[in-house]
């Protein structure tokens, strides 16, 4: 085949990852020179202890959320039992909530005031013990609560894509079918499964909203309080590095978890079928689902209902459906975009085969370990001067940075938010046997043909799940939006943190619910795409 | 299925590109970048009402907005920016992104020690960071100042708010620009030491001291009188600290005209209306204190009676709020 398309292909996939990658250069530039001082200061006060909290809380949430979320998906999609249909889609749900409104919902549910130790002083005495909610145990528990769907996901699409061929053969070998999934079901689905607990960790890591309701100093705490508190952004963008730092090292675990054996797909368009569950296993199975969702949705949501049914004042509701567009407008298109770029960066790598190319792509997933603050002030510089170049061409009509800001908040979240699109595509592309791509090479086909017939059909499943994720993420994202957004243009998580961010939280809580309600529409329409991924048309 | 989803997303985009773009026009509009939502559309219908100029406001995180507004600087659409506490203000006025305001109205409303010497911010409303206490446990005659939580007697009675919290950070400079560096830091450790819960959230210490969870607090005032809006029997009472030294610790939330304003006229005029004729629709809703000492405080805080402010001037603490934070940092405040 003519290397001048490999040579292409690995031009392409680099100035797509600089594209990409280059808010945070922009602003990684600034944090180039370090300041000894800052440094000695750090390390002589706070940060020896927020890394090892950091670490605590990443391995916490990543054990956390593996456990429930490869749990939950082996139970629904092997098995039937009353209410799984349901379960499948309903699970998750928890992704809609945001970090900001379950961090302190949960300490109202949770804390000595609410409902739950309130009821448990009425049985056991107002002494009885109770664990600290507000402890670096908690915010393990609500995160991982909150931050399982991603694994759930990643292991729901395994299951689907592995499950035809390689579980039915196990099974047929004499495997009981828990031993069937230990053995051949688990190891096969390993790169997924990587993929969406790193997803989880990182998400911990950038997170400085609900980990401050728990008292948890971490990393991320520590940057948004030097840059909000101490007005140093440079040392902020230092520390922030730090914060790079552990996403390299959650990255690097992910690779490791991955292992250097390839598994690809063989064919075998069968669908998994399902085993029903019998009587008590049935109701139990559906117990243990039901009590997972109350703790990670209903019990939240409830809350928030309550707040909204005992308000006096009802914030402007006739403006919420202008809102949920604008919400919806921007993460669909920031979804689309993030997909798109996440499978030319993953699908290129591989056409061109490169060293160079490859890592392109990790670079091009870094905006998703740096904090939304850090990405959002690299976006507005190069808006900015977008627009005064526009300007020094005698456009200096104020609309034209309104249409650049807009343009600049789908960038931003494309920036931010690839990488949770970048590992699903990526794990599917992983999938495919060199075989058939030899085969169309041997046959005459070009990478841009081998690109849109082999790889394309293959990376829907993974296409539907990154789009979801890059999609909720987008709905409930608020530093960068608040930063970036041209006057008149309010998405549903700004208008939650108009009325939280002064505690209003029983107005909050419509808003609230209507970014779930949002949320809900990618997710049913991923998890449609994923419960019948034909991943391999040719053969079927 | 992929094209349809970009095809229709990029359609609402397109729409609501259009919307906006339509909605923006230059004309006789004063636009604020604001780090307060409470009750700003109410006064600024009014002001509209009052005056026939309409106020256009975009709200954010108080740090949020002055990075942006000093990223954009001469391509501001902003010509105002308001905030929650004073320390964003004072920074915004040394980066340079404020502009002085030459107004009598503002000089008479707003006392000295609530805006900046050269009128590049002015205090709009008072929010006062007090103690609080449950009646059935604690005696008022017990309580006095802030120092004096870190006494032992306190131990394991306490209930503040976190140190990410701007106003706990305001509270701690001023206890800095009154003691200097280490008698600041003691006091705060005295309040490690005594198991202080810490809380992130002005309403849950509030109601943690209700359900039994500890005795004393540090609040804002308009947190208890919300509290007590919606149930007059909430068992939380208020304590004015420090009466018998310097005051009790007053910030405030308070705005200033950028330096690119377009219209710098029409935005004095904006602050002068809200420091005037506006101060209640500006403040009643959220039970803060007017600035002005020509209009009464509302109901609750009405209720409450006068007290002795600290006269230390907002900027003065604002610029020691990274001080602040480091000496949390060492005495162990989380």
């Amino acid at each position: 085949m003519p290397t001048g398309g490999r040579i292409g292909w690995t031009a392409t996939v680099v100035a797509v990852a600089v594209l990409t990658a280059l808010p945070v250069l922009v602003v990684a530039r600034e944090g180039l020179s370090p300041d000894p001082e800052v440094w000695r200061r750090l390390w002589n006060g706070p940060l020896p202890e927020m890394i090892l909290t950091t670490l605590g809380l990443l391995l916490g949430v990543g054990a956390g959320s593996l456990v429930l979320g490869v749990g939950l998906a082996w139970l629904v999609s092997v098995y039937r039992f009353p209410g799984s249909g349901m379960f499948e889609w309903m699970l998750l749900l928890p992704l809609a909530m945001p970090a900001y409104v379950l961090g302190f919902v949960f300490l109202a549910l949770f804390g000595f005031a609410g409902p739950v130790q309130t009821g448990w002083r009425a049985l056991f005495g107002p002494h009885a013990w109770f664990p600290e909610v507000r402890s670096l145990g908690g915010a393990v528990f609500v995160l991982s609560f909150s931050l399982y769907p991603y694994t759930y996901l990643a292991a729901k699409a395994a299951i689907a894509e592995h499950a035809p061929s390689t579980f039915e053969a196990a099974r047929l070998l004499g495997d009981g079918r828990l031993r069937a999934g230990w053995r051949v079901m688990l190891p096969l689905a390993r790169p997924s499964l990587a993929a969406g607990a790193a997803v989880a960790m990182m998400e911990t890591l950038t997170d400085f909203a609900s980990v401050q309701y728990f008292n948890v100093q971490t990393v991320s705490v520590g940057v948004y309080r030097i840059w909000r508190g101490a007005f140093d952004r440079e040392a902020a963008v230092e520390l922030a590095f730090v914060v790079l730092v552990f996403a390299l090292l959650v990255i690097a675990a992910e690779r490791g978890l991955r292992g250097r054996r390839r598994f690809e797909q063989r064919g075998g368009g069968r669908e998994l079928r399902p085993v029903t569950l019998p009587g008590r296993k049935g109701l139990a199975a559906a117990a243990l689902c039901s009590a997972v969702m109350t703790l990670a949705f209903f019990a939240p949501v409830g809350q928030l209902v309550w707040w909204a049914v005992g308000s006096s004042s009802a914030p402007r509701l006739d403006r919420g459906l202008v809102y949920a567009s604008n919400s919806l407008g921007v993460a669909l298109t920031a979804a689309a975009a993030a997909v798109g770029v996440a499978i030319l960066l993953a699908g290129g790598a591989r056409l061109a085969g490169s060293r160079v190319a490859s890592w392109a792509t990790r670079l091009a997933t870094a905006g998703y370990a740096v904090p939304g603050p850090v990405v959002a002030i690299g976006v507005l510089g190069l808006v900015l001067a977008a627009a005064r170049l526009f300007a020094s061409f005698g456009w200096d009509d104020p609309r034209v940075l309104v249409g650049f800001s807009l343009i600049g908040l789908v960038y931003a979240y494309v920036v931010r938010f690839t990488a949770l699109a970048f590992g699903p595509v990526d794990a599917s592309l992983e999938k495919i046997t060199p075989n058939v791509v030899d085969a169309a090479h041997t046959l005459g086909a070009g990478p841009t043909r081998v690109l849109r017939q082999i790889y394309l059909p293959l990376v829907r499943a993974g296409a539907a799940a990154g789009g979801l994720l890059v999609a909720v993420d987008a709905l409930k994202e608020l530093p960068i939006v608040l930063l970036i957004r041209p006057f008149g243009f309010t998405t549903l998580s700004v208008w939650v943190w108009e009325l939280a961010s002064e505690s209003r939280w029983s107005m909050a809580a419509i808003p609230a619910m209507a970014i779930v309600g949002a949320a809900m529409i990618p997710t049913v329409v991923a998890m449609r795409r994923l419960r019948n991924p034909r991943a391999v048309p040719w053969v079927s | 299925m992929m094209r349809r989803v970009l095809v229709l997303s990029t359609w609402v985009l397109l729409l609501t590109a259009c919307g906006v773009v339509s909605a923006f026009d230059g004309g006789d509009t004063v636009r604020v970048y604001s780090g307060r939502h409470y009750d700003l559309e109410e006064a600024f219908l009014a002001f509209a009402e009052d005056t026939g100029v309409s106020v256009e406001f975009l709200f954010g995180g108080d740090a949020e907005l002055r990075e942006r507004l000093q990223a954009e600087a001469d391509q501001t659409s902003a010509d105002v920016f308001m905030t929650v506490d004073a320390a964003n203000l004072q920074i915004a006025a040394e980066e340079g992104l404020l502009q002085p305001t030459d107004s009598e109205v503002l000089e008479t409303a707003v006392p000295p020690n609530l805006r900046h010497p050269d009128g590049l911010w002015f205090g709009l409303s008072k929010r006062v960071r007090t103690i609080v206490y449950h009646p059935d446990r604690v005696d008022p005659s017990e309580l006095s100042t802030y120092e004096d939580l870190a006494d032992p007697r306190w131990s394991g009675r306490l209930c503040m708010r976190n140190s990410t919290n701007v106003y706990t950070q305001s509270l701690v400079a001023s206890l800095i620009a009154h003691h200097g560096y280490e008698e600041a830091l003691d006091v705060v450790r005295g309040w490690v030491d005594n198991d202080t819960q810490i809380i992130n959230s002005d309403v849950q210490i509030l109601e943690t001291i209700a359900a039994g969870g500890c005795d004393v607090g540090i609040t804002n005032h308009y947190y208890l009188a919300r509290l007590l809006a919606e149930d007059p029997s909430f068992p939380v009472r208020i304590f004015w600290a420090n009466q018998g030294d310097r005051g009790v610790h007053v910030n405030i939330s308070g705005a200033g005209v950028t330096t690119w304003a377009d219209d710098p006229d029409q935005a004095v005029t904006l602050l002068e209306w809200l420091a005037t004729d506006g101060q209640e629709e500006f403040v009643y809703g959220n039970h803060e204190y007017p600035v002005n000492p020509e209009v009464p405080p509302p109901p609750i805080p009405a209720q409450w009676g006068t007290f002795k402010e600290d006269p230390l001037n907002a900027a003065e603490f604002a610029a020691l709020n990274a001080d602040a934070i480091r000496l949390m940092e060492e005495a162990g405040y989380d």
